[in-house]
């Protein structure tokens, strides 16, 4: 076997591996802060691709310019699902969370089966049939930018966690809510917006995969658990770890639908998490609560 | 306790559903057959998160192995489903105590541990796919039955009169099985850990064989209701049978209704599948019969009732009806 080959079959893992991150990443925020696991995320996730065809289909817009827009309104849907519905949830046992967002992903998917109807969708860029060489390496340009693209996105998310002082004040509440709340932080608000950053990084993760995926409702589940099996992991609550944890399952998908065959790569991701959950529970990267 | 309504009302119900083959069209009797599977499997999967507090998300892994183990020793040794349904226990609850062995043993909790029981339920529904003598992803077929032949209850061939009675039964031991179990010493101990784990055990309570004992009981009662499956519907799909759908279907009587409760199981399932039967019904009448139309109202459904009755239905009805006494528990 051509060494050539495996290493681009191992980059273009990598490169789905960092969008799969990013949208795992939305998720570890809002559990790591609003302690409640996203069950509709798979389902914004394909909300996110739909934005891109839509935006694509009607003003010809690129799906990295579309990013931007798909983000702004998934922010508000999140905004406003955690303000109306979720917020009376925060603390409640898990499986009425669960049912909840259950019920909220239920009424996601089916609202894009009936406005979309259910054939896959392709994205038809200029670009979609070029290549780009990097040494032995020979590269899907939609793929290249969309891997590019979500390396952006988590950059620029790590440094808002990092030095803004809302990301600060989001951290605080996630570390030690009580405190947080002496100190005068107005938790509901900031839970709404963390709700909404997790929405939109997980949009702009879908509008980017829809340059290399073809779009279809039934991808919505498949993401969700996706994204709980990267989260879990990288390490519920941190952030380097759900991206990780995407690199890992990229390429552990991509390694094993080709070695085995490709019915068979959802397994992969399985067996890995299992071995994860029970060797370090924590996660790759979290820390032990 | 129940009071004496409660009881009335109890047989009148339970007189109800005795007679209903006989006054019921076909219809009727599939859709209660239906409503019946579910809470027998809602009672099952209460006895591992409404008594001990343990989240499974993945219960079709053990009505899907049932399903299969005692499908394939009766179309490939003969063997009925009456000595089949041992072995598919044996098979759900070995499944079951695995993952407890693993999840407790590495003290996989909450979300983890729920995410662990999807995660074997995946692979087992992946590895079904690909399990060529089993039928693999073309499905798993058992004969027809003939309808000119009578009753076969033995080989559990039949009409869906026999079916029906068949599950009715079923759903009625599993309430007194249940009931027996929540009122018993063992029953009492896992109310304990479920609200107190830390404190259940300083006061020397085993957490670890307590877990078990809930998880292997509840995965044998699963495989019992996949043995059922098998038998009534004739065919198995493993994208159906081991699929997270599945799992989340037989989850949701039991919290509708409320979890931990006898009858929340059984409430849940008469509202949620009448509910279903009822959206087909109206989407038809009205023309708007886009696909995905019945889902969307199911999943807003779902958000009405967890909104306005978190706990579920039951206790809330209960005490309308004046069926406890108020300071009773979990009846």
């Amino acid at each position: 076997m051509p060494l050539d080959f495996i290493l681009n079959i191992i980059a273009s893992g990598l490169l789905n591996g960092l969008v799969y991150g990013l949208a795992a990443l939305g998720l570890s925020v809002i559990f790591g802060v609003v302690r409640v696991v996203n069950f509709a995320h798979g389902e914004m996730m394909v909300a996110g691709m739909y934005g891109a065809v839509l935006l694509f289909g009607a003003f010809h817009l690129d799906p990295v310019l579309s990013a931007p827009i798909v983000a702004v309104v998934l922010f508000a849907v999140g905004w406003a699902l955690q303000r109306g519905l979720v917020n009376r949830f925060v603390g409640k046992p898990e499986h009425m969370q669960f049912i909840l967002l259950l019920g909220v992903a239920t009424i996601l998917v089916n609202a894009l089966l009936m406005v979309f109807g259910p054939d896959s969708r392709g994205l038809q860029v200029d670009y979609v049939f070029d290549t780009v060489e990097i040494g032995p390496l020979s590269l899907d340009a939609v793929r290249l930018r969309a891997g590019l693209g979500a390396l952006v996105v988590t950059s620029v998310l790590f440094a808002f966690f990092r030095y803004s002082r809302t990301g600060k004040a989001i951290r605080a509440c996630a570390d030690n809510p009580l405190g947080a709340k002496v100190v005068g932080l107005n938790l509901d608000g900031l839970y709404a917006f963390t709700f909404g950053i997790g929405a939109a990084v997980v949009g702009i993760a879908g509008t980017l995969m829809a340059l290399v995926v073809d779009t279809r409702p039934q991808l919505a589940g498949e993401y969700t658990l996706l994204s709980f099996i990267i989260v879990i992991v990288g390490g519920l609550g941190s952030l380097p770890g759900a991206l990780l944890g995407g690199v890992l399952i990229g390429m552990s998908e991509a390694l094993a639908g080709f070695l085995l065959t490709p019915s068979l790569k959802s397994l992969f991701s399985y067996v890995v998490l299992i071995v994860v959950l029970l060797l370090r529970p924590q996660g790759l990267l979290g820390k032990r609560s | 306790m129940l009071t004496r309504r409660a009881i009335i009302l109890a047989v009148l119900l339970a007189a109800a559903l005795v007679l209903l083959p006989l006054v019921g069209d076909r219809y009727v009797v599939s859709v209660v057959t239906t409503v019946l599977w579910f809470a027998y499997l809602g009672q099952a999967w209460n006895v591992m998160m409404g008594f001990a507090g343990l989240l499974s998300l993945g219960h079709a892994l053990y009505v899907g192995l049932g399903a299969y183990v005692a499908g394939a020793l009766y179309l490939y040794a003969g063997v009925v489903p009456w000595v089949g349904m041992a072995a598919a226990m044996a098979a759900a609850a070995a499944a079951g105590g695995f993952i407890g062995v693993l999840g407790f043993r590495f003290r996989v909790k909450g979300v983890h541990f729920a995410l662990l029981t999807i995660a074997f339920a995946e692979v087992a529904r992946i590895a079904f796919d690909h399990l060529t003598f089993l039928g693999g992803s073309g499905g798993f077929f058992l004969p027809a039955h003939d309808p000119g032949m009578a009753d076969d209850l033995l080989n559990l061939r039949g009409s869906p009169v026999m079916f029906y009675y068949v599950i009715l039964a079923l759903t009625v031991g599993a309430l007194a099985l249940a009931r027996g179990l929540l009122h018993s010493r063992l029953g009492y101990q896992w109310l304990a850990i479920r609200e107190e784990p830390d404190a259940a055990e300083a006061s020397g309570i085993n957490l670890f064989r307590l877990r078990m004992l809930a998880v292997l009981i509840s995965s044998a009662l699963a495989a019992l209701g996949g043995v059922f499956q098998t038998f009534y519907f004739s065919t198995l799909f493993p994208e159906q049978v081991f699929s997270m759908g599945r799992s989340i279907e037989i989850i949701l009587p039991a919290i509708v209704g409320g979890t931990g409760t006898l009858f929340g199981p059984i409430l849940g399932a008469f509202i949620l599948t009448p509910l279903g039967e009822l959206l087909t019904f109206v989407v038809d009448q009205a023309g708007m019969d886009a696909p995905g139309m019945k889902q969307l109202f199911y999943g807003a459904a779902l958000v009405a009732i967890v909104v306005f009755r978190p706990d579920g239905v039951w206790p809330w009805l209960a005490d309308r009806l004046g069926l406890v006494r108020r300071r009773g528990e979990d009846e």
